[in-house]
């Protein structure tokens, strides 16, 4: 593993590309419909979400992209995917250069404990990401 | 009629960028449930929210099943007029509703 | 036998002598969730506060204003003459309702009820909880405490067990609250939704695999009369989030 990273690292001018053989076929499909099989790298994204999750119904989730968020560089969209859950995609949030500040928060639902993604498509066209391992207990004393 | 909440200052200096917070009672049932005879119950969430402000759709987002129950959007927005900021929530089977507060922009 | 110094501390923190180490749910949770409950832009169940204040300037302000019920949930539940027992802060509201609103009684855990409930609770936020002090509650009172220390279910468990003397301890992945009903209705994550005590006490008991008593039970509100008690003096934080 170690060495690829290296391998592609030193081939594309330094440049970080996450690789995707870490993730399930089901978000590594969603992944490429999002970006269109564009490279998605690491960075430039921060995933706000708590690492130990109490009740996996309701999680509180933030995705904050650095930009300017001008007419010439912004965030054109976020998206966040849940690598366990029945479905993997969880929001696509559509922004704009009268967005201001690239910040997205919702709560979100954690099948299992899993690694949650986001990704941000900036308006050059390119693609990045930030995956958190997120552990999810469950309640104690439920209805049924 | 839907139960919603847009939080949003009152009052923004033009140019700033300030939060909008906005929720809506929902159950979002994601279809993964069953009742307690074991059928499982239909999925029904809302499935866009969209955002609209001084005459431009400011912010948009596509919700699939994984938004929790009682869906909430928390996005930015730069103060640039005085007027409306409206909330629209669209859902399966029809569903649809709409929110608005009042900006003063100094 | 905690119960017991509970009852010790209770008295010797009205003269500032031990320090008090009854704790809110609220301490037990992750910071997210805290932060859930404490910004009212972010609290899930800031739907329902929403949705019971306007019920309450339609359904109860002919006869009711809001600074006029600041402090009252904090000291439910309170005994009720001609129903000849104490009634909880619901029931009071389905009480007004049907004595002098002459309007039909809310279903119980219905939406609007609960917005009300919440609501009026609200209006107690940051108050002490303050048990009355009437005699007419002491035999209700002490069926509360004694359904509260006994064992019941397959689990044989009571609550003084898991609450009492396990209280901080773990209880599979969750850490066990000491069961102090501070922020009632709360939005519980696992109902996402709102929901009574006597919802969430149900939970318990299934929970232990005993058959829950049914809504509205008089054990209920025997047991909520004895969790406001112990709970007396700490702040009532209306609406809470749980998970």
């Amino acid at each position: 593993m170690t060495t690829r990273r290296v391998v592609l690292v030193a081939g594309l001018g330094g440049v970080m590309i996450a690789p995707a053989t870490a993730l399930p076929d089901s978000l590594r499909a969603a992944l490429a419909a999002f970006t269109g099989g564009a490279p998605v790298r690491e960075g430039r994204v921060q995933l706000d979400i708590a690492p130990l999750v109490e009740n996996g119904n309701v999680v509180p989730v933030t995705v904050s992209v650095s930009s300017a968020m001008t007419a010439a560089e912004h965030v054109r969209r976020i998206a966040l995917f849940a690598s366990r859950n029945p479905q993997p995609e969880v929001l696509v949030a559509q922004l704009g250069p009268r967005s201001g500040r690239a910040v997205v928060a919702t709560r979100m639902r954690l099948a299992t404990s899993q690694q949650v993604l986001a990704v941000a498509e900036l308006s050059d066209g390119t693609f990045w990401r930030q995956g958190v391992d997120v552990i999810v207990t469950l309640a104690a004393c439920v209805e049924g | 009629m839907a139960l919603s909440l847009i939080n949003a200052p009152a009052r923004v200096a033009r140019g700033h960028v300030f939060e909008i917070r906005a929720s809506l009672a929902h159950a979002m049932e994601s279809g993964q449930r069953a009742d307690s005879e074991g059928r499982l119950l239909a999925r029904d969430i809302i499935r866009r929210v969209e955002c609209r402000y001084a005459g431009e759709l400011i912010f948009a987002a596509d919700l699939f099943p994984a938004i929790a129950a009682n869906p909430y959007l928390a996005f930015h927005t730069v103060a640039v007029a005085s007027g409306p900021i409206t909330v629209r929530w669209q859902g399966e089977h029809g569903f649809e509703h709409s929110a608005s507060v009042t900006l003063e922009v100094t | 036998m905690k119960c017991l110094a509970w009852w010790l501390l209770a008295a010797a923190a009205s003269v500032g002598a031990q320090p008090d180490t009854r704790r809110s749910g609220l301490d037990f949770m992750t910071p997210a969730l805290q932060t859930l409950q404490r910004d009212d832009t972010q609290n899930p169940a800031a739907l329902w506060l929403k949705d019971g204040e306007q019920r309450f300037s339609t359904a109860c302000s002919a006869c009711h204003t809001a600074p006029g019920l600041r402090g009252v949930a904090a000291r439910y539940p309170a005994f009720d003459a001609v129903a000849g027992k104490p009634v909880t802060l619901s029931q009071r509201i389905n009480l007004c309702r049907s004595r002098h609103a002459k309007a039909p009684p809310y279903a119980t855990e219905s939406s609007e009820l609960l917005g009300l409930e919440t609501y009026v609770a609200n209006l107690s936020r940051g108050q002490p909880i303050t048990p009355p002090a009437d005699a007419r509650l002491l035999p209700f009172l002490a069926l509360g405490r004694q359904l509260y220390g006994q064992r019941i279910g397959q689990l044989d468990f009571s609550c003084a067990q898991c609450h009492n003397q396990h209280a901080s301890g773990r209880l599979a992945g969750s850490t066990i609250p000491q069961a102090h009903p501070t922020g009632y209705p709360i939005y519980r994550l696992e109902w996402q939704g709102m929901g009574s005590l006597q919802r969430r006490l149900r939970n318990c008991m299934t929970g232990v695999r005993a058959e829950p008593y049914a809504f509205n039970a008089d054990e209920f509100t025997a047991l909520e009369l004895y969790l406001m008690q112990r709970a007396a003096g700490m702040a009532v934080e209306t609406p809470a989030v749980r998970p």
